[in-house]
């Protein structure tokens, strides 16, 4: 009976994936159904900000330690994947700067293969700084990657064969749309999860909860971090390169502290440790910033237009839509720290309502938020 | 030989400003274990206090006192709203916290504000030059130079011969020991966050003199350089952080004029990169705390 009852219970787990992809398909499918440009843009930015923010789930909820150098392999994945999928002809136009004899020059593949291979550029650099970084704990882990953060910047924005410099990168073709953001998505979503529940993630969330108890018990959790911290990189590099080819121009001031503070505010919001939670925390946030930023659009028509509305608003919103996502997050972190999905994964729930109320949403642990207390 | 009086006159006088920085950064992480980002939003608050109480006709030292103050009030606040609720989380969740106050406050300003630079009425003293022999000095660096020794004096003595200095430095060492014997957190947390707004408002004065304008963003960079020079000095360590920001200043004026300038566009990378290597191979700094806690 107990048998039947564990195989009961992982099947449920498992259907948590299935859920979350489902939802966001069917978000794809109402955007594709409507037919509207811009809520299609609207939507495709939010899946690409959600697998950015499930790649940082992939850590810092399994490790419980705070990054914000995620935006330093965003960069480096979206430079590097425009260095192999744009033709020469582009390039002269992209990046004037690099020189024709370069062997990179001369290189162009396909969309998919170039995303690749911009995200493992950002691997290998993540890799190779993960095992210095992987050693830290605590704030300085957090100060360490921030400072990351600035050094990939400030390179970026100087080292002008490959990047251009401060000016913008223009004249990239548009490759990522909808579907291959939910593509994209939907995998990171399956990886994270298969990584959460896999051995390798166990071991790290028990040395998130007590790094002595479980070394202990023979898990190396430097080890364990740092395997989260590559495929945490190579999910952030691949969001790059499909950003690259979204936006279509872009300069390393699109990579920097404002960026990172949404997919931190995503993650905490939802809730960091669950792949639920990054998933919920990206709809929210994305889904709440939109409809703040068109009431800021309109009353800032109003004020342009001095219509009667206009007249009584003394300032042009700028930043309204930050501050509100800001409020929302530190009223998070102080009422409910591990966020709105508590910490749990959403599955599809057992019985009837009457007995679903008597349990909790998941047998699973329930993370403690961001991390040990 | 002039040129080098020049140079350690400049770097002296940033070397004060920095270990300042530091200084309002280190005090609160030391009982807090909160690496407090929003640290260089009290900076914009007094550079806006020097800008709004500017306006009126009070003499300047006036306005440079309110903006202090106007600092101070900002980092008590600060510390009542939002790290008092979460104080007792890891320090991960304090530094997220403080990221999104730093990011609240910005934009508020920004709202509110204007998101372009406004100039603050700064007295003349502050682009002035004094010509000694065939030495010229500006005499903001003097000023500067003479303040950050005079703050520093002070918060020396007030660390050292008032009971809540006693406190705090007690609590810097073994917060959970400290409140065992009786002296209240909140006093000491409340107090460590008004030295800490203090101090901001002190770098406002010059590190917006310097530029002559306030932005939202202005808190950005010095925040940055505080950063760099705890971790050089230590971020447990008082002492550490003033050495820390002396080094950085001498480090920044030294490769300001003797690097050539397509080398010096990697400065900024090459100075996170030390803070990284820093905190990889000697995370206590230069300067040990008296008492070492275990790592967190």
């Amino acid at each position: 009976m107990s048998a039947l009852q564990s195989s009961a219970a992982s099947l449920r787990r498992l259907s948590t994936p299935a859920i979350l992809v489902a939802v966001l398909g069917v978000i794809a499918l109402i955007t594709e159904l409507r037919g509207d440009v811009v809520f299609e843009r609207v939507v495709t930015v939010m899946l690409i900000n959600l697998l950015l923010a499930v790649a940082l789930q992939v850590f810092m909820g399994n490790s419980g330690l705070g990054s914000f150098g995620q935006y330093s392999f965003v960069t480096i994945g979206a430079y590097a994947t425009i260095w192999f999928s744009l033709t020469s002809t582009q390039k002269r136009v992209a990046l004037p700067d690099m020189p024709r004899e370069w062997w990179l020059y001369k290189q162009h593949l396909g969309f998919v293969p170039s995303v690749l291979i911009g995200a493992a550029v950002a691997t290998v650099v993540g890799a190779l700084i993960g095992v210095a970084l992987v050693r830290l704990r605590g704030a300085s882990f957090t100060i360490a990657t921030f400072a990351f953060l600035i050094v990939v910047n400030r390179v970026a924005l100087q080292w002008e064969e490959v990047t251009r410099g401060s000016r913008t990168v223009i004249g990239i073709p548009k490759y990522t749309g909808l579907w291959t953001a939910l593509t994209w998505a939907a995998i990171a979503v399956v990886v994270a999860f298969i990584f959460k529940e896999s051995p390798l993630g166990l071991k790290l969330r028990a040395s998130r909860e007590d790094e002595d108890a479980a070394a202990s018990l023979g898990v190396n959790a430097a080890l364990m971090r740092w395997v989260a911290f590559v495929l945490s990189v190579f999910l952030s590099g691949l969001a790059g390169g499909l950003w690259a080819h979204f936006i279509q121009q872009f300069s390393p001031h699109n990579f920097y502290l404002k960026e990172t503070f949404l997919i931190v505010a995503m993650l905490i919001i939802g809730g960091a440790g669950s792949v639920s939670g990054a998933v919920f925390g990206a709809i929210a946030v994305a889904l709440t910033s939109e409809w703040l930023r068109q009431i800021e659009n309109w009353v800032n028509i109003q004020r342009s237009t001095e219509t009667t509305i206009g007249n009584m608003i003394p300032f042009q919103l700028v930043g309204f839509t930050e501050i509100i996502v800001a409020v929302a997050m530190i009223s998070v972190l102080i009422v409910r720290p591990s966020g709105l999905t508590g910490g749990r994964e959403i599955v599809w729930p057992a019985g009837g309502l009457r007995r679903r109320r008597d349990r909790a949403v998941v047998p699973s642990e329930a993370g403690s938020g961001v991390g040990p207390s | 030989m002039n040129d080098f009086v020049q140079y350690v006159i400049s770097a002296l006088s940033l070397g004060g400003l920095y270990a300042l920085m530091a200084l309002g950064l280190v005090i609160v992480y030391g009982i807090l274990r909160l690496v407090n980002f929003a640290y260089g939003e009290l900076i914009m608050v007094a550079g806006y206090g020097l800008l709004l109480f500017g306006r009126s006709p009070l003499p300047w030292i006036v306005v440079a006192i309110l903006s202090v103050i106007a600092a101070l009030v900002a980092g008590v606040v600060m510390e009542r709203v939002a790290f008092r609720p979460v104080r007792n989380t890891s320090p991960t969740t304090l530094l997220i916290t403080s990221f999104a106050v730093s990011n609240l406050l910005q934009n508020i300003a920004l709202l509110t504000i204007s998101p372009r630079p406004r100039a603050p009425r700064l007295p003349n003293l502050f682009v002035e030059n004094v010509t000694i022999g065939d030495i010229r000095i500006k005499i903001v660096d003097v000023i500067a130079l003479v303040v950050s020794l005079v703050a520093l004096a002070i918060l020396t003595i007030f660390l050292r011969r008032t009971i809540i200095g006693l406190a705090l430095r007690a609590a810097a060492d073994d917060f959970t020991m400290t409140r065992l014997l009786g002296v209240r957190a909140n006093i000491v947390i409340a107090s460590a966050f008004a030295v800490s707004g203090f101090m901001a408002g002190i770098v406002a004065l010059f590190w917006i003199g310097r530029s002559g304008q306030v932005w939202p963003a202005v808190g950005l960079q010095p925040v940055l350089i505080a950063f760099i020079a705890s971790v050089l000095g230590g971020m447990e360590s008082l002492k550490g952080a003033v050495l820390g920001g002396y080094i950085l200043g001498f480090l920044t004026m030294g490769l300001q004029t003797w690097l050539p300038q397509g080398v010096n566009n990697y400065r900024d990378a090459v100075m996170f990169g030390i803070v990284i290597l820093v905190l990889v191979i000697r995370p206590q700094g230069l300067i040990r705390p008296v008492y070492l806690r275990e790592a967190r």
